[in-house]
């Protein structure tokens, strides 16, 4: 499947709000720990990941990112292979 | 019989008697719609949908063995596209046993009992939590033992899975807690079911109430603990035994 940047990014952010944050500190460049982001939070993201675009995100794959920039990137990766 | 609840449904896996059936039918009492998980009497499953659809209450029998790998997708698949909404309560009770002294226990004892009464409670816990965490809320209720408290001999693999099981309950139930989920496991302790029939009544002697307990009685905590009075209980472990655990 092939998604865009851009869609990626407007579902992870509208996700990751839901967590909390405030969807206007959710920037690309953003940590996970600023945004008080934690690991459960970011096993649902994997969830919604696999549920909209088919990619599977393991725990090993979440534990590397940093970033909300970090999950975008990932995401189109793996969708695109 | 109380009002239908549509907002999600119930699963109970080895439903078709004893303390899963009485559970089963409690939780059709409380309005919720009934998966009857059974793995191999088919006509007992049928029996527990047929008294719970007359009571007029809802249940389907769903056909499988947890241990399988494959089943908890099977059996959350099949409750979802009959009811069209989530389960929000899920009740591991399916539960076998095969006893013997450790120094003479088989493998395949052991493993039969680690796959059924906890490797399988891990599976279907673990399917249950994606539209529970979703809907931000949900019960699961772990049928562990007396056993997985205090010794019994003859029954190190039953221990050794219930008290894993208790212990599954605990850590699980904290991960997930501020999603309003909750996670507990019922400890009974000496219950007249088929399970204890042929069993030693050693245990039966020590038990501080001086009589066995009723599938009811455990049914009866399971409706608690998935209950939304329930909502600030979570990682516990209620003894349903009679003071045997005390």
């Amino acid at each position: 499947m092939s998604v865009t940047s851009e869609q990626v990014e407007t579902r992870v952010v509208e996700t990751l709000a839901s967590f909390g944050p405030d969807a206007s500190q959710i920037r690309r460049t953003a940590t996970f720990e600023e945004l008080d982001i934690d690991s459960l939070d970011l096993v649902e993201l994997a969830q919604v990941v696999e549920d909209e675009y088919g990619v599977v995100l393991k725990g090993e794959d979440m534990k590397e990112l940093k970033t909300v920039g970090d999950a975008i990137d990932l995401i189109v990766e793996r969708a695109d292979s | 019989m109380a009002e239908p609840r549509t907002d999600g449904c119930a699963l109970v896996t080895g439903a078709s008697r004893g303390i899963g059936a009485a559970i089963a039918r409690t939780l059709a009492g409380d309005g919720w719609a009934v998966g009857v998980n059974y793995r191999s009497d088919r006509n007992a499953a049928e029996g527990v949908v047929a008294s719970i659809s007359l009571a007029g209450g809802r249940a389907l029998a769903l056909a499988g063995d947890v241990a399988d790998p494959a089943v908890p997708e099977a059996l959350f698949a099949a409750l979802e596209a009959e009811y069209g909404c989530p389960v929000l309560v899920l009740v591991n009770n399916a539960g076998i046993s095969a006893d013997d002294l450790a120094p003479s226990l088989s493998d395949d004892a052991w493993d039969a009992v680690i796959a059924t009464d906890l490797t399988a409670a891990f599976r279907l816990t673990r399917r249950a939590l994606k539209p529970m965490l979703k809907a931000r809320r949900g019960r699961i209720v772990n049928v562990a033992s007396v056993v997985g408290l205090r010794a019994n001999p003859g029954q190190s693999n039953y221990a050794a899975a219930k008290a894993g099981l208790i212990a599954f309950t605990k850590n699980a139930a904290v991960e997930v807690a501020r999603r309003g989920i909750t996670i507990n496991a019922v400890a009974p302790g000496w219950i007249d079911t088929d399970m204890t029939a042929g069993v030693s009544t050693d245990l039966l002697a020590q038990v501080p109430a001086r009589r066995a307990g009723t599938p009811q009685e455990v049914a009866a905590c399971v409706r608690f603990l998935t209950s939304d009075e329930a909502s600030y209980v979570t990682g516990a472990v209620l003894s349903v035994d009679g003071g045997l655990a005390a």
